[in-house]
């Protein structure tokens, strides 16, 4: 049986909006090249609504898949909507990740999340469900060293 | 679409030959070598030859050839059955930092039993300085093992050099050649060691059809207790296709060696030569030089190998990476860290291990497919953009 299912494959082979934003609204960096997975995510943020959403992505085909499918359920959306995304969320759209790779390379939430965070700072505004969660990042990068 | 295989390192493919000679002992001559009867005669006899090759490809002698089930399980006989024999002796051991994890894991259990371990570094190529291995000799050191050749970047020790200062001094010297037996001269007078670890399926053997060279004399306790198979060593019921499988692969090492060094050298040159000057921030890892015929090693800077590996597999080619999501652990090769590569670059490691199916074609395949593979994953790299940026200031 193949690692990964047909839809990372999918998405690993043609990932979808990949990119920098150089006018981007909010930038969010994660992750760490010793885990050998780094994702940085670029919005563009227009009516409170993510009018575009790019990225980069160092590491394997699950981190590859998983930014884009990111990019895809989030683009169009509200804020408070993107916000919402988890990674259960992305890895249940992916059709599954591998069990060892679910923490390394299912970061894009997170990136994402600090991308809207990095533009709240920027623009002095508060958003429903980003200020009332705890941030599980440290845990996360640190993942692979476990 | 076109297929290159370039993952010999991994599995090989079994020469015609070699299954040919197999055959029978997976059907009429089924018998056990240890009876006493026409069936297993002609089992015996077969295991018996197997033994004979296999020694003439070393420059051993038949009787200290003991089968094993794999280059692991040699390994694991070596390490172990040789230091506990010697416990009373002393209980420090000397290895390197970049010994296959069958040997390193061995020792690891070693420690657990009591013994102390030395791990000797290496340099920027994979080589062990002979040096650095005697100056770490104790009154106490009952064993080293430094391998032959390394399986992931294909650098070649200075075997007999090493072999050279521990002379006269007490330790037992083991040596894996798995990478390297069958595909470059190995002999074990030569390389002056006591023990030396070897795998069929190396050098287009069947997996399953391996051995340890013990020299006469040398003491060595077994890992299995059972009968008076492999005299006692190796107990078990032999298993004849896969030490056939193992005899005719040392026969045909042994008659093709030169030609098949030839030929895979120059394959070898021309996809390092092909790779270093298409894909900019690229590197060879190991030694340039003494290096295994068939081993094309790299780090290609700013991407992983896991995706590198997934888009040349959609493109028909298969090779390794040493990269943390490659492996099942989720760690970096401990032989390019230990190298002194960072996690960083090592995340984009590639082994090209070359074979005898292999022709130039490939190669300008692979040198054709790999530059694009390279561009598409630098494309969405943050590493590559932010080294750019960098560039530009």
């Amino acid at each position: 049986m193949p690692v990964y299912s047909e839809k990372v494959m999918q998405h690993f082979m043609n990932p979808h909006n990949v990119g920098e934003i150089p006018d981007a609204d909010g930038v969010g960096e994660i992750g760490n090249p010793v885990c050998g997975d780094m994702m940085t995510f670029y919005i563009k943020v227009k009516d409170n609504k993510l009018e575009d959403v790019k990225y980069k992505t160092f590491g394997c085909g699950a981190a590859i898949a998983v930014s884009s499918m990111v990019s895809d359920m989030v683009k169009g959306k509200t804020l408070e909507e993107a916000l919402e995304v988890t990674p259960s969320m992305v890895a249940k759209e992916l059709e599954g990740l591998p069990k060892n790779k679910f923490h390394c390379s299912n970061l894009g939430a997170q990136a994402l999340r600090k991308a809207i965070r990095n533009y709240a700072i920027k623009n002095k505004i508060d958003i429903p469900g980003l200020t009332d969660k705890e941030e599980p990042e440290e845990e996360d990068e640190h993942a692979c060293e476990t | 679409m076109r297929k290159v295989y370039m993952d010999h390192a991994g599995a090989m493919p079994l020469l015609p030959e070699i299954r040919e000679a197999m055959l029978p002992y997976l059907d009429e001559i089924f018998g056990n070598p240890q009876s006493l009867h026409s069936w297993g005669d002609g089992a015996r006899d077969a295991v018996e030859e197997a033994r004979e090759r296999v020694a003439s490809l070393i420059g051993g002698s038949a009787e200290e050839i003991i089968f094993t089930a794999s280059g692991t399980e040699a390994n694991n006989l070596a390490i172990k059955g040789l230091a506990r024999a010697k416990a009373e002796k002393g209980k420090h051991i000397v290895i390197s930092a970049v010994e296959h994890f069958s040997v390193m894991n061995s020792a690891r259990t070693l420690q657990k039993e009591g013994f102390e371990v030395t791990f000797i570094p290496v340099n920027g190529f994979g080589v062990v300085d002979p040096d650095e291995v005697f100056h770490n000799i104790r009154s106490d050191t009952v064993l080293v093992s430094i391998m032959h050749a390394n399986g992931e970047v294909g650098t070649i020790e200075p075997i007999a050099e090493i072999a050279k200062r521990l002379l006269g001094n007490g330790p037992v010297f083991h040596t894996d050649a798995v990478a390297s037996t069958g595909n470059m001269p190995v002999d074990v007078k030569t390389l002056g060691v006591h023990a030396l670890s070897l795998a069929g399926n190396q050098f287009y053997g069947p997996k399953g059809g391996a051995a340890l060279w013990l020299k006469r004399g040398v003491r060595m306790l077994p890992l299995m207790d059972g009968g008076i198979q492999e005299g006692g060593r190796r107990p078990g019921t032999e298993d004849v296709p896969a030490i056939v499988g193992l005899g005719k692969a040392a026969e045909l090492a042994q008659r093709d060696l030169n030609i098949r060094m030839q030929t895979l050298t120059q394959l070898r040159d021309s996809l390092i030569k092909g790779v270093l000057s298409q894909i900019e921030h690229s590197m060879l890892t190991g030694h340039p030089v003494q290096r295994l015929p068939a081993y094309a090693s790299f780090c290609l800077n700013f991407i992983e190998g896991e995706a590198i590996l997934m888009l040349l597999n959609s493109h028909g080619i298969a090779a390794a990476s040493g990269s943390a999501c490659t492996s099942r652990a989720l760690k970096a090769s401990h032989v390019l860290l230990a190298m002194g590569i960072s996690h960083e670059v090592a995340q984009g490691s590639m082994l090209f291990s070359l074979g005898l199916d292999n022709t130039e074609d490939d190669i300008n395949y692979v040198l054709e497919k790999l530059p694009q593979v390279v561009d598409r994953l630098r494309q969405m790299s943050p590493l590559y953009s932010k080294y750019i940026k960098e560039q530009r200031g």
